[in-house]
């Protein structure tokens, strides 16, 4: 026999959304780290990218005002943030979409938002990672030298790109099967790092390349990237800015539409 | 039938005359669907007869065409009704990286009074495999995380899609047995969906039959089995597939490898008619048919002409 009164609904129980969150992003972290197939490649491209051509030829070319090492770093930094994006992003939210991992989500009282923000700062924390290796190839081994204030600029500004792809590669995986969209990524990714002059110094590229190149959404990235130790075009920031927030608006909405098309079409 | 027919109380959850469209086709025609508090109802029928249409409307993952889904009296997408909801649904994996233990705290942390982890583990029978990642888990230990991720938010309102697809028999029948303990028990309203009228029969108080969006039927089990009293009968005989089908009682008769295979609602008359007209018959087998099988039956009033025919004598058979 009890004489304590007990009554559930005294005290409310609540979720903490913070914790909704954290856990959410703690365990997209913890589930791609375990997945050698993505976290490898995506630090491992960029990194053996530097190294052939960063480290190797680094000190002997010159690219505009600064060595070659240091242009590479700005533009090997972007191919491997937009990497992050692409495929950290856009093939996990197709794959996770043709496996029904989102269908049980979307009917869980998780908060929408939770599965967004956790794969941002999954993506966000990769791209840290190929930069931060590439920082240390470039420093230690390809010689490069520049004022700590450059240094953090050029970081900041490469994993800030994350955003853009992040939202490009959301509508990507709206739009692309699971089964297709590594291939669709890849196709839309690796021309677009060349034709952006992530590869070859824009320069470097035929006119023609160069006429498309200003319409590619990795283009305005790099540039602002190589801005920071001034080894861009010299077009204005501001340019680059309004193209890249336009292009992220665009891939929301895209990805908004899609999204959308998706909830309507799976029956059973 | 007293009570379970009109509720004393609000339904747990209730579809309202809802018609759902996928394109040109009408996944649900006009269904009403009431669950009452603390039992367990079976929606029954075939494959794409709508079954899961109607849990996605519960769940707020779609929207009715006409009518209304409410949940506990509300909109099933808003967060309130969600975090009484807990859904086992057809999907085919989980991120396999991650471990059983990882999989239900993230899950329960989306609810505000979700099940101690250990009871989680313990109500899906899944001890010992705390620290296994998903990609390693057995086909009826995935379909187990999935009950546990069911479970893990103690949700009033349960839904199971076809819980026990793909898994063989005794992980099948042990996995009714976790469900009756956990839920009858503990008086959780449940929606299960299921095209096995034995699993609906095992776990389920009372059955709703779908065929082609529409409810067709709707009482107990046992009232619902003997409805569905189709049997299966199979013979080696010369007689002519599309002969048979028109005797009376005949729902099909079609032509195999194997020989003559004919549903019926009345195996005696028919097996009486076979015998006279076919005095060489051999081989004869008379079973209880499957779901599919007594559908037909229960849905002859709703069919169409033109599409499938009672009598399909099959083509291409012979």
């Amino acid at each position: 026999m009890t004489t304590a009164t007990v009554d559930p609904a005294a005290a409310p129980a609540r979720r903490s959304l913070w914790r909704i969150y954290r856990l959410e992003a703690w365990y997209e972290l913890l589930k791609v780290l375990r997945m050698p197939a993505f976290a490898i490649p995506t630090i491992a491209f960029p990194v053996m990218f530097y190294l052939l051509f960063g480290v190797t030829f680094g000190r002997s070319f010159p690219a505009g005002p600064v060595t070659m090492a240091t242009y590479l770093l700005g533009t090997y930094g972007a191919f491997g943030v937009i990497g992050a994006a692409l495929f950290g992003f856009g093939v996990g939210v197709a794959v996770e979409r043709g496996q029904g991992w989102t269908l049980l989500k979307r009917a869980s009282p998780m908060p929408a938002g939770a599965y967004f923000a956790a794969k941002l700062v999954m993506a966000t924390a990769f791209s840290a990672a190929v930069v931060g290796s590439l920082f240390l190839l470039g420093r230690f081994a390809a010689g490069v030298d520049l004022p700590a204030a450059t240094w953090a600029a050029l970081g900041g500004v490469l994993i800030a790109g994350a955003l853009p792809f992040c939202a490009f590669g959301l509508a990507l995986g709206y739009l692309a099967g699971p089964n297709s969209a590594p291939a669709v990524v890849n196709l839309i990714y690796l021309p677009m790092g060349f034709l952006s002059g992530l590869w070859i110094p824009v320069n470097f590229l035929p006119g023609l390349m160069k006429q498309i190149a200003v319409t590619l959404p990795a283009y305005h990235y790099a540039q602002l990237a190589l801005k920071t130790f001034g080894a861009d075009l010299g077009q204005p920031a501001w340019i680059h800015l309004t193209y890249l927030v336009a292009f992220t608006v665009l891939s929301l909405a895209v990805a908004r539409w899609a999204y959308r098309r998706d909830e309507g079409k799976t029956y059973g | 039938m007293t009570t379970s027919s009109r509720f004393p109380v609000p339904p747990a959850a209730e579809l309202r005359a809802v018609t759902k469209r996928y394109g040109d086709v009408v996944a649900l025609d006009q269904v009403d669907l009431a669950l009452e508090p603390g039992r367990v109802t079976a929606l029954l029928g075939p494959n794409g007869a709508g079954k899961t249409t109607c849990v996605k409307l519960l769940l707020g993952l779609t929207r009715p065409d006409a009518g209304r889904a409410e949940v506990f009296g509300g909109d099933p997408d808003a967060t309130a009704q969600r975090t009484r909801v807990g859904a086992m649904m057809q999907i085919s994996k989980v991120p396999e990286t991650l471990r059983v233990r990882e999989h239900l705290e993230l899950f329960a942390s989306y609810y505000p009074r979700p099940l101690p982890p250990a009871e989680a583990i313990a109500a899906a029978g899944l001890e010992g495999l705390e620290g296994r990642p998903f990609g390693k888990l057995s086909g009826g230990q995935k379909q187990r995380l999935m009950f546990a991720l069911a479970m893990v938010g103690d949700p009033d309102l349960l839904f199971l899609d076809e819980p026990t697809v793909g898994l063989d028999v005794e992980a099948r029948r042990a996995f009714w047995d976790q469900v009756r303990r956990r839920v009858e028990e503990e008086g959780r309203t449940v929606l299960l969906t299921s095209h096995y009228l034995e699993e609906a029969d095992a776990l389920a108080d009372r059955v709703v039959v779908i065929h082609r969006g529409r409810v067709v039927a709707d009482g107990s089990p046992a009232e619902i089995k003997s409805r569905a009293a189709a049997r299966r009968i199979r013979c080696t005989t010369g007689l002519d597939a599309a002969g048979v089908a028109g005797l009376p009682g005949v729902s099909r008769a079609r032509r195999d490898r194997a020989g003559l295979e004919i549903v019926a609602a009345r195996a005696e008359l028919v097996v009486r008619e076979l015998l006279a007209r076919d005095p060489d018959l051999t081989d004869l087998e008379v079973t209880g048919a499957g779901l599919e099988e007594a559908f037909l039956d229960l849905t002859r009033d709703h069919r169409e002409h033109d599409d499938e025919p009672a009598a399909a004598a099959e083509k291409g058979a012979a």
